[in-house]
């Protein structure tokens, strides 16, 4: 099978699996979850066979794996759709068909597949567990299986399906397809349990907060594609022509150039989707999806999707900016809002005691580093982190749901009230879960940027050189210190779930997951540490040129320009060792051998901790000064005031005219002119008369007048108008 | 067969009408012979209208615009005739009438009162329908115009809800208001140029020189008066904004199949209106004023959302989101009215763009609105209240509903993948080039579109259940099933595959403009 044909084909299983699931086996879920899983490892494969195809092809930058076909008839031509495989969309599909397979391997055992259903489980809840009895006649506690197992399936499928399909596509209309179905997922699986008060305000939230960014995308898309006719990416982003007339011509908004303006209208939707400030509202909330869900669309792919994408416009975004020069808006903007972004949520993360939600911040916050990194020309680095962060990400979270899952065991076990997700209730499940520990460690340390044997440090080192060498302090300041917090909440995480003594009797009980929950985290683990060394720098001292910096090479080969030689400098180097070791130590010196379920550092730092607890009270404001307005327009301004008082106000009134003409008429010509002219014809006027007032009350007439009046009205006003001028 | 093709479209157009008149003549009370009946003949025209789709040559020949024409002597005094004829923009329009009568009248099966005359106006509605879309002659159709209006009125009167008197006469009186003055333009036209055909007067009526009426008014104005009461007639129908307070309070208590297809289809009369009558008779003037209908069209598309986001009545709420939706494709019209002698490659084919959006969206309205009636109609039945905050948690006892609902909104909402989106995406691209200030201020809409479709999800299938329908609410059977099937089929089908039905639409307009 030729390549191309190979990769039309990557999306379709999954969505097969969706609509197989949702029309025939929904039912049974034993089928349900082979089909999805079949359907993923069939992805999965052809995904794999297209990665080495595409690695083993000689310049594929410049001639990609691609192919289209007339899709949407416009005037004489038409829009066409197709795949294309480049260096970029490889590497992506390669994590991609990676944590995705994980992901639906993981869910099997995160949804209790094989245990018996509970008794009070009910659909849109969570299972409560189920009581069974022991041979001896002891009834025990145990896991009960999701009610809606195949949904759930079904549901993960399309977005699958939706990420494939957004990774393979050659064109900007179909990525945005991908985009959209992904967003209509992640809603439907925020809001899985949707019986919860929760889960059914962030659902909705989610998909409203994201929809902000994509109304603006879309505008970038339409004027994208009325500028050069296309949304091909071959067309638009490796052909220096149009690239040079979009950076030329003026658009109408603030003096930008339209390269300029469609960029930032592309970043917007960026934002709105990798949860960039000020859209970034929606992803710790999103924690209310199931834990698969969280790693899948909320860290390893769909908020990926958003740096994808500014990744690949990054010809546009940067287009008339030559390495070493002055950035472009679009840049600048990137750079303001990633490094921003990404100090901005490590501080909240530091304040977080739900598990889940410091692994959302956390991932706020390494989106934030891409973004930044984009901003200064950093572009493989950015692709880079992309990689290596949605491994050890998907890694921690599944890492969480595993942790989760030992912590809801033991609370069954002993009936303790308490939150299973909170990290002050938990410690020392070191010796409980070993190979959540082991693994959630690797995936740690990566986050953080240990030194040399994780992914997350080559990466992560890239970003601050790329940021240092651009010359840009204020994003490489913000960017050491978003590092020096990462890996502080890192070490804070771990010492509280996995060390130290446990500090509630649930999470003595704590047991490890099963193999299907277990196994997915071991390949992400390897992934964690493994994916850095295909992008060590040349230049680094000691290990550099040992293994050739492929990563950079093969996406690097993208962009179209021969990068500047750079200064050679140690200060990054240095500087990363510094930030990443210094914040694993001090986060394990302040939260070790913590007893009481306080965290230490409320007491020390008090207000602020209190305003990063409370994440800048950022939801409090938009509640104040977005919703609450926008509320009050659509029910009092719009819908009582404009159209009940107003329009209808004018209406009624017109109608009231009506009557009172209609009477009057009645009162002065009717009654006393054909009433005395002839009884009996004015009785039977008036019979019918009164037989259609009952009939229909009477507006008739006035409804009648009303329009000729207005109709005779609208013909003066125009006369005069037009006559005048 | 011969005669069959011959009179494809006199057979399509009165069929229902035979129909209803056979039903008139059959005495008895049994209502299965009425259901069953209306439904049987309701799918003639259907299978004749997918004849015609089959025969139908998609690219148009400059020599007969039209195809399948009739014509025959009606009013030889005043030189009106009985021409029908159909092009790429009104076949679809009749694809999507002969469609949704048969799926209204299977969805009026649960209709138990007065069956017979309720089956009857209902099929003598889509003759009157039909005959819009199909007539080539301005008297012709202005009578059609008129008969769809009697039918509707009163299904609204004697199965609407509890405020239908109200509604009903809200909808006729103003619906008539507006025709009041088309009907003087009509006539004025028709005795100026001589005829009342549709091509003659396309070819005459924009480029003459002078009225052969003894009129103290100059030609320029009475054009623009004629214009503006063409335009009033339409926008009231469509409806626009400021002149769609009738249409919250007629879908609303109009019983569900009426629902349907006041949105489905009615509304599309007025849209219809706009492409074959406005732009091609009053191309200057809609071009003078085309910055009022994208103004009153962005009007519509946020005041619309913003109006369905403000609603607690789920029906409510699916009747505002008409007003949005229609919105859009005005402003499809506008941007077309605005270019109309645009010689710039790039222009025409953004005004093409403009202008096969606004096509396709008609016609994705009427799938997804109808679709959204009747499933409001579907809760309604089992339990009797539209409130939305009286529902909450439905998803866990009626998942199979639930899940035909998320999908009907989503397409609705303007998914991509689903219909919806293709249109609405055609739509910004081609106007935006044209108006777009406008386009950037319809995203506020599209924005709240999002936001009222959630409200309405949320309200209905989400949060804990409402104790109260614990066991009390089965879940949609077979026949509202069946109802759907269609509609969601062909959803899917025009948003992974556009080209089936857009290619003939594109060519029409390509021709027409």
């Amino acid at each position: 099978m030729t390549s191309e044909t190979l990769t039309w084909l990557i999306p379709l299983p999954p969505l097969l699996a969706f609509f197989l699931i949702v029309l025939f086996t929904n039912r049974n879920k034993a089928l349900s979850h082979w089909v999805a899983l079949i359907a993923a490892g069939l992805s999965w494969l052809a995904g794999m066979v297209v990665f080495i195809r595409a690695v083993t092809t000689e310049g594929l930058s410049e001639h990609p794996f691609a192919q289209s076909i007339p899709w949407l008839p416009t005037g004489d031509t038409s829009l066409k759709i197709g795949i294309q495989i480049d260096p970029l969309s490889t590497v992506v599909l390669f994590f991609v068909a990676w944590t995705v397979l994980m992901i639906f391997i993981y869910s099997v055992g995160y949804h209790n597949f094989g245990q018996p259903a509970g008794k009070h489980d009910r659909k849109g809840l969570p299972p409560e567990g189920a009581e069974v009895k022991e041979k001896k006649g002891k009834i025990i506690h145990v896991p009960s299986i999701e009610p809606m197992y195949s949904r759930f399936f079904a549901l993960i499928s399309l977005f699958a399906f939706a990420m494939f399909l957004l990774v393979v596509t050659d064109n900007l209309l179909t990525l945005y397809v991908g985009w959209e179905i992904m967003g209509l997922c992640s809603y439907l699986l925020i809001g899985f349990w949707y019986a919860k008060e929760s889960a059914r305000k962030a659902m909705i939230k989610a998909f409203l907060t994201t929809r902000v960014g994509d109304v603006f995308m879309l505008l970038g898309l339409a004027a994208l594609y009325s500028l050069t006719g296309t949304l091909n990416y071959q067309e638009i982003l490796s052909n220096p022509v149009v690239l040079g007339q979009l950076a030329g011509a003026l658009s109408p908004v603030f003096g930008l150039s339209w390269a300029a303006l469609i960029g930032i209208l592309i970043f917007i939707g960026t934002v709105g989707k990798s949860a960039q400030f000020p859209l970034h509202i929606w992803l710790p909330d999103a924690m209310e999806g199931p834990t698969p869900v969280s790693a899948m669309i909320h860290a390893a792919t769909m908020v990926s999707a958003g740096v994808y994408l500014v990744i690949r416009f990054f010809p546009l975004l940067s287009a008339g900016w030559e390495p070493g020069g002055a950035v472009t808006t679009p840049m600048l903007v990137m750079g303001i809002v990633g490094a921003f972004t990404a100090l901005f949520a490590a501080t909240i993360a530091v304040a977080q005691n739900d598990v889940k939600r410091v692994l959302a911040y956390s991932t706020i916050s390494q989106l934030g580093y891409m973004i930044a990194a984009l901003g200064v020309g950093a572009y493989a680095a950015a692709a880079f982190h992309l990689v290596t962060h949605a491994f050890f990400k998907a890694l921690l979270f599944l890492g969480s749901g595993s942790i989760i899952h030992g912590m809801e065991h033991g609370v069954q076990h002993t009936s303790e009230h308490i939150d299973p997700q909170n990290m002050l209730n938990m410690g020392g499940l070191r010796k409980k879960m070993p190979v959540t520990f082991w693994t959630f460690l690797i995936g740690g340390l990566a986050l953080s940027g240990f030194p040399l044997v994780t992914a997350g440090f080559w990466s992560k080192d890239e970003i601050l050189s790329g940021a240092f060498k651009s010359g840009n302090m204020g994003v490489f300041i913000a960017l050491a210190l978003a590092a020096l917090l990462t890996a502080f909440y890192t070490a804070r995480q771990i010492t509280l779930t996995f060390l130290g003594k446990p500090r509630t009797r649930a999470a003595e009980h704590a047991h490890e997951s099963k193999w299907t929950m277990t196994l997915p985290l071991v390949v992400l683990a390897v992934f964690a540490v493994g994916a850095g060394w295909s992008g060590i720098p040349a230049d680094f001292p000691g290990l550099g040129g040992l293994i050739p910096n492929w990563f950079e090479e093969f996406v690097g080969s993208m962009l179209h320009v021969e990068p500047v030689e750079a200064v050679h400098s140690l200060v990054p180097l240095f500087t990363s060792l510094i930030v990443a070791l210094g914040g694993l130590a001090l986060g394990w010196v302040v939260y070790r051998g913590l007893k009481e379920r306080i965290d230490p550092l409320e007491k020390q730092i008090g207000g602020l901790y209190t305003v990063l607890k409370n994440k800048y009270y950022v939801d409090e404001f938009y509640q104040a000064a977005i919703i609450r307005p926008a509320n009050w327009v659509a029910n009092v301004f719009t819908y009582k005031f404009l159209d009940q008082t107003i329009i209808d106000g004018i209406l009624h009134g017109i109608a009231r005219f009506g009557v009172w003409l209609g009477n009057g008429l009645r009162n002065v010509i009717d009654l006393p002119v054909v009433n005395g002219a002839g009884d009996s014809a004015a009785r039977s006027t008036r019979g019918v008369g009164m037989y259609l007032r009952s009939k229909q009350s009477g507006r008739i007439q006035q409804y009648m007048v009303i329009a000729i009046s207005l109709l005779v009205l609208a013909g003066l006003v125009i006369y005069f108008t037009v006559g005048i001028s | 067969m011969e005669f069959i093709e011959n009179h494809l479209l006199t057979l399509i157009l009165f069929t229902p009408t035979a129909a209803a008149l056979i039903l008139l003549l059959i005495p008895g009370k049994n209502v299965k012979v009425f259901r069953w009946g209306a439904l049987a003949a309701s799918l003639i025209p259907f299978a004749l209208t997918v004849f015609a789709w089959a025969r139908f040559n998609p690219v148009p020949n400059p020599a007969t615009p039209f195809q399948f024409v009739e014509q025959a002597a009606w009013y030889a005094a005043i030189n009106a005739s009985y021409h029908l004829g159909i092009d790429g923009i009104s076949l679809p329009m009749v694809l999507l009438t002969t469609l949704l009568t048969p799926l209204a009248l299977l969805a009026s099966f649960s209709i138990k009162e007065r069956v017979k005359p309720y089956m009857i106006l209902f099929l003598l509605l889509e003759t009157g329908m039909l005959g819009v879309f199909m007539a080539l002659d301005l008297m012709l159709f202005f009578v059609f115009w008129e008969v769809g209006l009697v039918p509707m009125y009163f299904l609204i009167a004697q199965w609407g809800g509890a405020n239908r008197n109200y509604a009903a006469l809200k909808f006729v009186l103003y619906t008539m208001g507006g025709s009041l003055g088309l009907l003087l333009a009509i006539q004025l036209m028709g005795v100026a140029v001589g005829s009342f055909d549709l091509v003659t007067l396309a070819e005459k009526w924009p480029t003459i020189q002078s009225l052969a009426m003894p009129i103290g008014i100059p030609l320029e104005t009475v054009k623009t008066i004629a214009f503006w009461a063409f335009v009033i007639a339409f926008a009231i129908k469509v409806p626009i904004w400021p002149f769609h307070t009738w249409l919250p309070d007629a879908h609303t208590e109009a019983p569900t199949a009426g629902s349907m297809i006041l949105a489905g289809v009615l509304l599309k009369l007025g849209a219809y209106g706009f492409l074959r009558l406005v732009l091609p008779l009053f191309p200057a003037e809609a071009q003078r004023y085309a910055w009022v209908l994208a103004a009153l069209a962005v009007a519509a598309i946020i005041f619309g959302a913003l109006g369905a986001y403000a609603q607690n009545d789920f029906k409510r709420l699916v009747a505002y989101s008409s007003i949005n939706h229609m919105g859009f494709v005005v402003l499809g019209v506008a941007a077309a009215a605005y270019t109309w002698n645009a010689t710039a490659a790039g222009t025409i084919l953004d005004r093409n763009i403009a202008l096969s959006g606004a096509v396709l969206q008609m016609f994705n309205h009427g799938l997804s609105a109808a679709g959204m009636f009747f499933l409001v109609g579907v809760i309604y039945d089992r339990a009797h209240t539209r409130d939305l905050n009286e529902m909450g948690g439905l998803y866990a006892i009626l998942p199979v509903y639930g899940t035909v609902l998320i999908f009907t909104a989503m397409a609705s909402l303007g998914l991509p993948g689903l219909n919806g989106f293709v249109s609405e995406f055609l739509i910004v691209r081609g106007v935006w080039p044209i108006f777009t200030l406008a386009t950037a201020l319809s995203m506020v809409g599209l924005f709240f579109t999002g936001a009222y479709i959630l409200k309405a999800l949320k309200l209905v299938l989400h949060g804990p259940l409402n104790t109260r329908w614990e066991g009390k609410l089965t879940d949609i059977n077979a026949r509202e099933l069946i109802v759907m099937a269609p509609l969601m089929v062909l959803m899917l089908l025009i948003g992974v595959w556009p080209a089936w039905l857009l290619d003939v639409i594109n060519r029409a307009v390509a021709f027409l403009f």
